[in-house]
């Protein structure tokens, strides 16, 4: 255990009954990091985030918080804050009342809980919503609240279960805005749970993708995105998806390419991590931004326009290319009518391969 | 704002927009005496008189002297209207040596009917509470078992409850009576409170355990006042349940401590003497009357109580 790490997770595992929903996790997460808990839904994200509350019984490993093994603990003395989907605001109580709860449950002395909440409601900007009952705010207002009520309790660590997902898309990224913005300035750890990339790549110091229970890759957002470890997370993450061209390896004039119905890429510039040995069946994954048209680059692909999704400020192309569709992501002002011929460019330094058969990056 | 000269124009064009419409428009008309109308009112007229009707026979009897019910009349209203038999029936009406009416009978209900609601509420909610959220080891079989209670008929238990009340040397008090009325409303007050209780959001009582308050803090702080309006669902069942119980009252209890309803019984099947009727009517609606009250101020927030956990959120 190094001091460094505020929440640390050892080995944990849960079973219920015979399903086992997360299988020997390892995770550690460093003192004010932002860690985003990301997959879909059933994949144990949320799962996670209740054992580390204590919400959860585990059924084996551990988890520390602060250095301090809270294994056994009780959800209050773990020392962490939680904000969930619904608010789960007390609807009898007043916002004042709602925020308060849990520190005169502490027994904390009056004087101290006015100044926390006066604390928690001017760094939310919530101070003329504290008389009013739950009922008689809107949803971002709620989601606001909320967040105070773990803002008040002081504590190291937040815990966030989907907490935009119940706002419209408007509120949705106002409020994620100001997630980061409290991040900011309270340099608190945070673990977020959602299923929403954006959320993820635009909040997190760290992304954790998970799939099954099991955590997929841990890494940066940069790096999650332009290197995914392995075919689940190259399509999970980024919208439209990674286009997968499944052919095989050979080589041309002693250099790597990769084939496809006949069509040769040379795969100049790309970081493998291991040898490019020629006949191996593996899966080239492109992005849709990586991709150029009528450019003028090195290597000029002939394609077909299918369908064209203008969306304003991009313009995305299906197009066929080789006998597969790929699409296209293009500045949102050049236009193409669909059955114009093309040419593509692709910038290799930017894709990834995978073994068809393990699914890992290569 | 608008121009006056355009917003006239504009509404001018509204208004012969709407005169050139042709065809059906606007609201459909409906026919009050259409065959769908006439089926539906005339069933619920006759519903209605089917169960107005005995009500209106007794209440009609009680306000006649006997030399007016000897006649026979029983629909026809009564000619001299007399209050009499409704205090006869109140305070001196007999049964066997006592001539104290049914007021007796109403205390001793009232005092086996508050304590048994109260205690069986309080318990069952607390029970329903623990079911819903404190998922413990065991949980369903222990619902399960309760759920199976509900189903066994009354009369199976009566005999091994009567030889426990007596080894506990409560049998034939108003304690034991309480007793038993609290264990019988157990299953389905249980199964009221817990399904209440299941169908509030899961995050409001994590988000309390996070807040640090307990199995009891969260109860009453929390839980108790969301739950109000099953609170007054499993009150009038409690009440009305108990208060119209009969075989519990005759069983478990001695003659000075019966409930007004096996009072009522007898005396209205006392076989000495002339048949009061007007007295067995009046008496008959007393009894009646407190359930009746129950429904009446509180049918608005039984109704609400019912349909409120679908909205909740």
């Amino acid at each position: 255990m190094t001091d460094n790490n505020s929440v640390s997770i050892k080995d944990l595992s849960l079973n219920f009954g015979s399903v086992n929903v997360l299988q020997t996790l390892n995770l550690d997460i460093k003192d004010g990091e932002f860690l985003v808990l990301l997959g879909s839904s059933g994949c144990g994200k949320s799962t996670l985030l209740n054992c580390i509350a204590g919400l959860l019984d585990i059924s084996e490993g551990q988890i520390f918080i602060k250095g301090k093994n809270v294994t056994w603990e009780e959800p209050k003395d773990r020392g962490i804050g939680m904000v969930f989907q619904s608010y789960a605001l007390y609807p009898q109580m007043s916002v004042e009342k709602n925020l308060s709860f849990g520190l005169k449950v502490a027994k904390v002395p009056q004087a101290e809980i006015d100044k926390r909440v006066a604390r928690a409601a001017e760094i939310l900007q919530i101070q003329p919503l504290l008389k009013r009952k739950p009922a008689e705010l809107s949803g971002g207002q709620r989601q606001r609240v909320a967040i105070g009520r773990a803002l008040v309790r002081d504590v190291d660590v937040f815990l966030f279960d989907e907490p935009l997902s119940n706002l419209d898309a408007k509120l949705r990224s106002e409020l994620r805005v100001e997630i980061k913005r409290l991040h900011q300035s309270l340099k608190n750890t945070m673990i977020y749970v959602t299923h929403d990339q954006i959320e993820a790549m635009t909040l997190a110091d760290r992304i954790a993708i998970m799939k099954s229970g099991i955590i997929q890759q841990l890494d940066d957002p940069t790096t999650i995105y332009n290197a995914p470890r392995n075919l689940f997370v190259a399509g999970f993450i980024g919208s439209p998806s990674m286009n997968f061209l499944r052919g095989e390896l050979v080589e041309v004039g002693g250099k790597p390419a990769f084939v496809l119905n006949g069509v040769t890429f040379p795969l100049d510039g790309y970081g493998a991590g291991e040898s490019l040995t020629p006949g191996r069946k593996v899966v080239l994954g492109v992005r849709p931004e990586h991709i150029k048209v009528n450019e003028g680059t090195i290597d000029i692909y002939e394609a077909t326009v299918d369908i064209e999704e203008p969306m304003g400020a991009d313009n995305l192309l299906w197009l066929k290319l080789a006998g597969q569709t790929i699409s296209v992501r293009i500045n949102g002002s050049r236009r193409f009518r669909p059955g114009t011929p093309v040419k593509l460019g692709f910038d290799m330094s930017l894709a990834s391969l995978f073994d068809a058969g393990t699914e890992l990056r290569i | 704002m608008l121009d006056p000269a355009i917003s006239k124009t504009v509404s001018a064009a509204a208004r012969s927009g709407s005169q050139t419409l042709a065809g059906p428009s606007g609201r459909k008309p409906r026919r009050m005496l259409s065959s769908r109308n006439i089926i539906v009112y005339g069933t619920l007229f006759v519903a209605a008189v089917y169960y107005v009707l005995p009500l209106y026979v007794m209440v009609v009897t009680s306000l006649k002297g006997m030399p007016e019910i000897r006649l026979g009349n029983i629909f026809s209203p009564p000619v001299e209207i007399t209050f009499e038999p409704w205090v006869k029936a109140w305070a001196q009406a007999c049964t066997g040596l006592n001539c104290d009416g049914l007021s007796r009978g109403f205390w001793n209900s009232v005092r086996i009917t508050i304590p048994s609601t109260i205690i069986s509420i309080a318990v069952a909610s607390v029970n329903g509470y623990a079911l819903a959220n404190w998922r413990f080891k065991g949980a369903d079989v222990f619902f399960t078992i309760l759920i199976v209670g509900a189903f066994i008929p009354y009369q199976v238990m009566i005999y091994p409850i009567v030889i426990v009340l007596r080894e506990l040397g409560i049998y034939g008090t108003l304690t034991g009576l309480v007793i038993v009325h609290t264990i019988f409303g157990m299953p389905i007050l249980t199964l009221l409170f817990r399904n209440y209780f299941a169908g509030l959001p899961e995050e409001l009582f994590k988000a309390a355990r996070i807040d640090g308050a307990g199995f009891w803090a969260i109860y009453f702080k929390i839980m108790l006042p969301m739950a109000l309006p099953i609170f007054v669902v499993a009150m009038i069942l409690q009440i009305t349940g108990i208060w119209n119980d009969f075989l519990f009252g005759v069983v478990f209890t001695r003659p000075e401590y019966y409930p007004m309803t096996v009072q009522l019984n007898n005396i209205v099947n006392s076989v000495q003497g002339v048949k009061e009727y007007n007295v067995n009517m009046a008496a008959t609606i007393l009894t009646g009357a407190v359930p009746l009250i129950v429904y009446f101020v509180s049918g608005r927030l039984f109704v609400r109580g019912i349909a409120a956990g679908a909205v909740k959120g």
